[in-house]
């Protein structure tokens, strides 16, 4: 994940312009379909999560111990990923729908919507993959680019990315908080008590709910429920951290200083998404399970536009790169994850040096060429 | 004070606070609306459960109401959003029915008009089992208790509408029962909505007196023309439905008291021109301001100092969303204009076109 600046022969506004076409034609057809489709899949979503629970009401048989608790994880992925983060970016917002809408919705999910507004769809999706603006680059706790200087906790990554990956819901909330921003006074204390309130407030309704109330409500099956819920969420966690990391993080997604903000045009921005983000390779069902994520390069150069329409346009946007000469990273979950666990790995370590931006065309383009 | 035990609303607050902890974050009613969308009461759903054509261009929509209705008085009008291509609109019609129907329903009376999507939509494509969101019944237009000894209704079109419901509230049948005339307007007689049944309650009770005026063979009716049809109008309670330019005539032609001519307007606020900017008003802040047609409703907000909400300003992350209260926006980048009153914007990427009432 190299610190690049892109090449002086990109026809960035060429390549803006024919994106710009792209985003006009979907939001000019979006209707009907798109509507039944949302509403389809938060329908499907909540009778699934009803079928897990009843399910584990009955776990005393194992078979349905493990059915319920399947289907109550597949209810979360959905309820956080394909339907939680994608309304919250106003994905949905043209239906004029209250209840689906990013104003009002509120998800399964620790760090509360209006903090998670913040930090991801403005400071993250704005400011993508840019040293000192994007938090997201190793989510402030980890190194994940030579850029960042090495220092000997970062030896300790590879345990903390995987206990990370367990508690992902958690570790995101605090992380939104922005705690490291406070000493410097850029973060107010009193601010950030009033997020951890909201963040605690919502915590305790989930932990409530789904490790007090449905097993007291189960009696006999106290137990079971209990330990279905908390393997649902365990599940939803490490799915969602996979997916996400998969995103950002593996090879071939590059990583930006700060001057390249200076002036940057719409062009520039879209070519920036681009070459910050990856895509995973895979069917119809794995999409929707990741929220459509595994079309991260359309999300970021398309945030608001609908996710059932990213795989849709992502042939055009994929055409549309080989014919600008820019590259379109993508490959397989297990190539993805691979990736980053690699990179997670060798950065515990210090070094390499970092690569200058002069020193020539970034790696992902000589890859691409 | 009086101690009482709980009543049975407290009792389902209750009950529902509970449940809420099961349903975190999100409401029992979401669950609820999965089996039936009527059931929820946060918000208000009703079932068309019969359309009848009444004109060539117009409809009577039955509608059954959802938990949470409360009951209407005859005139008031309701507020209807209806889902179309998957985009939320939403419009006032007049409730064309009394208050309390046996069977649970109300119904509501829509003229297509030209080049208009929803009452179109409604009159000739909305099918039994839509469901529509409603509002909750408003208007003064509404008719005192006990009802005036003499009354005359002026209406045309769909104006005839809310006095529907008034004539299906009053006692026709009563011989204490008022004196109505009602002087009503369409192009043809085949144009009348509601005509066989006026025509049908003018030929039982002799106490209500309908004129009829096909505009299309007699011409528009002028306000001289109403002294004829009912030489007593001024000393009557008059409610009169219909286009400005005739209310507009009547009351300048008014020569009763005050408070014997009850107007009802369905007005529309034209669209301005494209990009033509306009004054800004930011309801909660009380900033007002005047927009030129670039720059984002989000400038001019804040340097007319109201709390704007604002992130990317690029029209990506949806931190700067608010409510339209009335006007018309443009969206710079697509040059599309739109508003709907409720509608939330994008602050950022919207201009004025117009007049425009931010709830900020």
């Amino acid at each position: 994940m190299p610190a690049t600046s892109h090449p002086a022969s990109v026809d960035a506004e060429g390549f803006g312009r024919e994106l710009d076409k792209i985003r006009d034609e979907v939001l000019a057809s979006l209707g009907e379909r798109d509507a039944a489709y949302i509403r389809g899949l938060i329908a499907v979503q909540r009778k699934l999560e009803l079928g897990g629970r009843a399910l584990l009401f009955a776990s005393w048989l194992p078979p349905a111990w493990a059915a319920g608790t399947a289907a109550l994880a597949v209810a979360k992925i959905l309820e956080n990923m394909e339907i939680g983060h994608n309304v919250l970016h106003g994905q949905w917002d043209w239906m004029r729908d209250p209840k689906i809408h990013s104003t009002t919705w509120e998800w399964d999910f620790a760090s509360p919507a209006d903090q998670w507004k913040h930090s991801h769809n403005f400071v993250h999706h704005t400011w993508t993959n840019v040293l000192g603006k994007d938090r997201d680059i190793g989510y402030s706790a980890m190194r994940i680019s030579p850029e960042q200087r090495w220092h000997p906790i970062y030896l300790a990554q590879p345990f903390y990315n995987a206990l990370l990956a367990l508690f992902f819901e958690y570790g995101i909330a605090i992380y939104d908080l922005e705690l490291e921003r406070i000493p410097s006074g850029k973060k107010d204390l009193k601010e950030a008590l009033t997020q951890l309130r909201a963040v605690a407030a919502k915590i305790r309704r989930q932990v409530v709910k789904d490790y007090v109330a449905f097993p007291l409500l189960a009696g006999p099956a106290f137990l079971p429920v209990l330990l279905g819920n908390l393997t649902a969420n365990l599940a939803r966690n490490v799915w969602g951290h996979t997916i996400i990391f998969c995103g950002h993080f593996p090879e071939g997604a590059e990583v930006f200083t700060e001057d390249r903000l200076e002036n940057e045009t719409r062009g520039e921005w879209y070519v920036r998404q681009l070459l910050g983000s990856c895509n995973i390779d895979g069917g119809r069902l794995f999409h929707i399970m990741s929220g459509n994520l595994s079309y991260q390069i359309e999300h970021h150069l398309f945030p608001d536009l609908p996710s059932n329409r990213y795989g849709e346009i992502a042939p055009r946007v994929r055409a549309l790169c080989e014919r600008f000469g820019l590259p379109y990273t993508s490959g397989s979950l297990a190539r993805q994850a691979g990736s980053v666990w690699k990179r997670v790995l060798r950065m515990a370590l210090p070094g390499p040096s970092p690569r200058r931006p002069a020193a020539g065309p970034p790696a992902s383009f000589k890859a691409a060429a | 004070m009086i101690l009482t035990s709980a009543s049975p609303a407290t009792l389902l607050q209750r009950l529902s606070a509970a449940a809420q902890w099961l349903t975190s974050p999100l409401l029992p009613d979401d669950y609820l609306g999965l089996i039936n969308p009527l059931w929820g009461a946060g918000e208000l759903c009703g079932r068309v459960e019969a359309v009848h054509a009444e004109t060539s261009d117009a409809a009577t929509l039955v509608i059954r109401p959802g938990r949470g209705w409360t009951l209407h008085r005859p005139g008031q009008w309701v507020r209807i959003g209806v889902d179309i291509d998957g985009r939320r609109h939403w419009r006032t019609f007049s409730l064309s029915s009394a208050p309390g129907r046996s069977d649970g329903r109300l119904t509501i009376t829509v003229k297509a008009v030209r080049g208009g999507l929803v009452s179109n939509h409604l009159v000739r494509s909305t099918a039994s089992g839509t469901v529509l969101r409603l509002g909750r019944p408003e208007g003064a237009f509404v008719l005192p208790e006990p009802p005036p000894p003499r009354l005359l209704f002026v209406t045309a079109g769909s104006g005839i509408t809310p006095v529907m419901a008034m004539l299906d509230g009053l006692r026709l049948d009563n011989a204490d029962g008022p004196d109505i005339v009602l002087v009503h307007s369409a192009p043809t007689p085949a144009d009348v909505i509601f005509g066989g049944r006026l025509r049908n309650l003018a030929a039982r009770w002799p106490r209500l007196r309908l004129h009829e005026r096909h505009t299309q063979l007699e011409g528009r009716l002028r306000p001289a023309d109403l002294a004829r049809l009912c030489p007593d109008w001024t000393e009557r309670s008059v409610w009169a439905c219909g286009p400005p330019a005739m209310l507009d005539g009547i009351a300048a032609y008014w020569t009763g008291p005050a408070d014997g001519l009850h107007v009802e307007r369905f007005s529309l606020v034209p669209a301005a021109a494209a990009g033509s900017g306009g004054r800004v008003r930011f309801t909660r802040s009380g900033r007002e301001a005047e927009a030129d047609g670039g720059t984002p409703l989000l400038a001019v907000g804040e340097s007319a100092g109201a709390l704007m909400p604002s992130g990317c300003r690029m029209g990506i992350c949806y931190r700067c969303v608010a409510r339209l209260r009335s006007g018309q926006v443009r969206d710079v980048r697509t040059g599309q204009v739109h508003g709907d009153a409720g509608e939330m914007i994008q602050t950022c990427v919207s201009v004025a076109a117009g007049p425009v009432e931010i709830e900020l």
